[in-house]
């Protein structure tokens, strides 16, 4: 479903210049959940920003569905593969009504004022329909992640990218939430890219984990591994070990 | 080096906080005893966990009401202290560590200003000796190159340092009380575990109490003597470990954190009208 090969993101240029992922590789099948973790600072989700489109700086090659995509996006391009961000607070419009923010992407495709599936799309994630009229500053944390969630699945994108979708909530709330991605997950053949800090979050929702250190991998860990606490590379023990005290 | 002294450091009884006149309590009936040990409070966001820390250190807004029982510390009472003699006790003896080294250090002064004016104004100490006893705080604080870090600003340094920067500052004085709110929360898994040694071992040598407020319950567990589980407003159990626990609310909390070696295929969720049955009959 996914085909990454040779993925290299630098900034700035010259002696300024600065490496972030260097020369990544992987692929992921269709209905596979994918695991990234690492520290801070080591590229995770700079990868996850050029496999959306959102990063402008990066060379090699990203496929979708055996189709190569480039930098700038076509339409098609962009339903392939949508995004859910780490805060909740940040990634939603202040002053645009939740409807607002749900309709957006189907207007901005050209496919109509997409009000008439605001209801469905809020009911899907568990919210009332009655919801579309709030602005974000009415929800709570864990209710505008749903909405995050409804806004990402509203174009019924394949692909699913989650740039640590819970961090930002109580633990209570990220179980809710992690259920939820799962339940859509089954319902629709979804495939996850996952990226998160938390090797227990990860750990429950993926099927294989790629550990990142200084814009490389230097683990790969399967479900079986992650069970049984077993790591491949001394960096991927001392997360392992950081994470369970 | 078992202390013989019994006494607690700090003693809470009957502890209510309401912001406004006819609100709903944030804080209601809190009680508990801090002696020269570690005592954890978990709950959700809005539980009133920092808002406890906060009525203790006197930090709440005027319109905040707070009343208690009782409030000792040290065997006096906190709640009739002037806002003077609080400033006096502030960072001397009680010191308070907040979530984000980023916002809780100065942006426009140097860490060795900093360091060195906590020694300044709680030890008396001026000058060179300031600065030199900054130094060595940041060297215990095992941050490698003390005398780089001292004239460097906070936005050039990483969380994780800053946060043992605080440490630093916090516990320059000795402390007899250490309030530390969320003081991971912002910092790497990798970080975290250092970061919460070094705190237990400075608060060991010191034989002073530290109370740990955090909403992860299993690092909690990890680290202290006695949790005390808040859920709005209220503390609804107090344990030792978590295999005891007995509150709908407290297995929840527990239930709902992925467990690696135990995959589960769905999470469990809170049911939050059973618990609401169960704090409230």
């Amino acid at each position: 479903m996914i085909k990454v090969e040779n993925l290299d993101v630098v900034y700035g240029s010259k002696d300024k210049s600065n490496h972030v992922v260097r020369g990544v590789s992987f692929a992921v099948s269709r209905g596979e959940t994918l695991g990234i973790v690492g520290e801070s600072g080591c590229g995770k989700s700079t990868v996850l920003r050029s496999l959306a489109g959102l990063e402008g700086a990066w060379t090699g090659s990203i496929s979708f569905n055996g189709k190569p995509v480039g930098k700038v996006r076509t339409r098609d391009e962009l339903k392939l593969a949508q995004m859910v961000f780490q805060d909740p607070y940040g990634s939603l419009h202040p002053r645009h009504r939740i409807g607002t923010a749900l309709a957006e992407p189907i207007r901005s495709m050209g496919a109509g004022d997409g009000w008439t599936r605001v209801a469905e799309a809020l009911q899907q994630v568990g919210l009332p329909a009655h919801f579309a009229s709030r602005f974000p500053h009415e929800l709570s944390g864990g209710q505008r992640q749903r909405v995050a969630i409804a806004r990402a699945l509203i174009l019924s994108p394949p692909i699913l990218l989650l740039d640590e979708p819970t961090s930002a909530l109580d633990v209570s709330i990220q179980a809710e939430v992690l259920n939820l991605l799962a339940d859509q997950r089954e319902e629709r053949n979804l495939t996850f890219i996952l990226v998160s800090h938390d090797l227990s979050v990860i750990s429950h929702m993926c099927d294989r984990v790629l550990v990142m250190q200084n814009g490389v991998f230097v683990d790969e860990l399967t479900r079986q591994d992650l069970q049984a606490g077993v790591t491949h590379a001394s960096y991927s023990r001392e997360l392992f070990d950081a994470s369970f005290l | 080096m078992p202390d013989l002294d019994e006494t607690p450091v700090l003693s809470v009884r009957d502890l209510n906080v309401r912001f406004g006149r006819n609100s709903i309590p944030a804080v209601s009936n809190v009680s508990f005893d801090v002696g020269r040990e570690r005592i954890g409070i978990v709950g959700e966001s809005g539980s009133g966990k920092s808002t406890t820390g906060r009525a203790i250190m006197r930090l709440l807004p005027q319109r905040a009401g707070v009343t208690a029982e009782r409030m000792d510390f040290l065997d006096s009472p906190l709640l009739e202290k002037t806002e003077r003699q609080m400033g006096g006790l502030r960072g001397k003896d009680i010191a308070l560590i907040m979530q984000d080294p980023r916002y809780s250090l100065n942006p426009v002064l140097t860490i060795g200003k900093q360091v060195a004016e906590a020694a300044k104004l709680h030890l008396g100490a001026r000058g060179k000796d300031a600065v030199a006893r900054a130094r060595d705080m940041l060297a215990r604080v095992r941050i490698n190159d003390p005398d780089r870090v001292l004239s460097l600003y906070p936005h050039q340094i990483s969380g994780g340092m800053g946060q043992r920067v605080m440490i630093a500052m916090m516990l320059l004085a000795r402390p007899k009380l250490v309030i530390a709110d969320e003081p991971t929360s912002a910092l790497d898994v990798s970080v975290r575990k250092d970061v919460l040694m070094l705190l237990d071992e400075l608060v060991r040598e010191n034989n002073s109490g530290l109370i740990l407020i955090s909403h992860d319950i299993r690092m909690v567990a990890a680290f202290c003597e006695r949790i005390l589980v808040m859920y709005s407003g209220r503390v609804v159990e107090t344990l030792s470990r978590l295999e005891d626990a007995a509150h709908p609310y407290t297995r929840g909390l527990i239930a709902a954190m992925p467990d690696p070696k135990h995959p589960v295929r769905r999470l469990k969720v809170l049911d939050r009208k059973s618990i609401e049955v169960e704090t409230n009959p």
